[in-house]
């Protein structure tokens, strides 16, 4: 891909950056307003894809390059379960919400309310880093029917 | 009342598109329309109060459009033409006037549009999650008590059905491309 105009890429260029805000506002504050962890890591996602649309897959796999997003994916992925994890060994079950009962924090503070937080931090970069991922995946590669019906894959920059 | 009016005026709408979309000749109109139905569906969901679900859907929505122009775009769809199979449409709409008889005599026993079920029912566990919500969990969102920490386990196996789906996908479409290069 080769990106687009000169219009489209002065505007994403500013309009990228409060995405990105917009998606780390909505996780980090899931537990206190609507919003939470899926929602903004699609729209975190979405502010890359803004970049990959609109400068072409280089620079976007240069400020977030393939290894790292799978490497956020896996961390994401990681932290959830290990918080979940402690719950058996300070809570008691599966679960609980150990930093909660440790530290309770003010109500409709943004410290407050223990492990919802890091579970939402955790599936913010999970659900951002895998759709990411599965965007570029799907631009780098093409599916072409042949004429005898079959299918094959082709990589963009070959098929130009 | 009000609610109700612009509830039935989004579903008409969502029908519409939905029609548009299954009906309509180029690949590119359809997924538009697919689209218009996911903004739809949002809207709906904000008019009975569940922003929660509004804001993701909302989302969601905008980027699977994108996926589906990426992944459509320049292409064509070919049209079969053929005659009309009679026994196979004739089967097809009587399953579908039994699935709407029924719906519509499932829906008649469902409390009137606004007052939910647990307002009725004092022991349900939905009763018990908005009393204590704030006092166990410590969050003032409800929605995000329950899903991170009464329902925990439901996220944890929706992380796990989106990792093993991305993971899948990784491996076929990456085995396909390294494959091709080493010919």
């Amino acid at each position: 891909m080769k990106g687009m105009t000169v219009i489209v890429r002065t505007i994403a260029r500013w309009v990228k950056v409060f995405i990105f805000l917009y998606g780390c506002l909505i996780t980090i504050t899931g537990h206190l307003t609507p919003g939470g962890g899926f929602a903004g890591g699609v729209i975190i996602a979405a502010s890359f894809i803004l970049i990959t649309l609109a400068y072409g897959k280089e620079l976007a796999l240069r400020q977030l390059p393939l290894r790292a997003a799978a490497g956020l994916d896996s961390v994401g992925a990681l932290i959830f379960l290990v918080v979940a994890l402690f719950g058996i060994g300070f809570g008691g079950i599966f679960f609980a919400n150990w930093i909660q009962r440790r530290f309770p924090g003010g109500s409709f503070h943004l410290l407050s309310s223990g492990a919802i937080p890091v579970y939402n931090i955790a599936i913010c970069l999970k659900v951002g880093a895998s759709l990411f991922i599965t965007f570029v995946i799907m631009s780098v590669l093409r599916i072409v029917v042949q004429k005898d019906g079959s299918f094959r894959m082709v990589q963009d920059e070959e098929e130009e | 009342m009000g609610t109700e009016i612009s509830i039935l005026v989004l579903l008409v709408f969502m029908i519409v598109a939905a029609l548009i979309a299954a009906e309509t000749r180029s690949l590119l109109s359809s997924v538009i329309s697919l689209g218009a139905v996911g903004v739809g569906v949002s809207i709906a969901f904000l008019f009975v109060a569940a922003p929660d679900l509004a804001i993701v859907q909302v989302s969601v929505e905008v980027l699977l459009l994108l996926f589906f122009v990426r992944s459509t775009i320049g292409r064509e769809v070919e049209h079969v033409k053929g005659r009309i199979r009679w026994p196979g449409l004739l089967l097809a709409i009587l399953l579908c006037a039994g699935v709407l008889a029924f719906g519509v005599y499932a829906l008649r026993s469902l409390p009137p549009f606004g007052s939910p079920v647990i307002s009725a029912v004092k022991e349900a566990p939905s009763n018990l999650y908005l009393e204590k919500s704030l006092k166990e969990t410590g969050a003032p969102n409800v929605v995000a008590g329950i899903i991170l920490d009464y329902r925990g386990y439901d996220t944890l196996g929706e992380a796990t059905v989106l990792f093993a789906s991305i993971l899948g996908a990784l491996a076929i479409l990456r085995g396909r491309a390294k494959r091709r290069k080493e010919k």
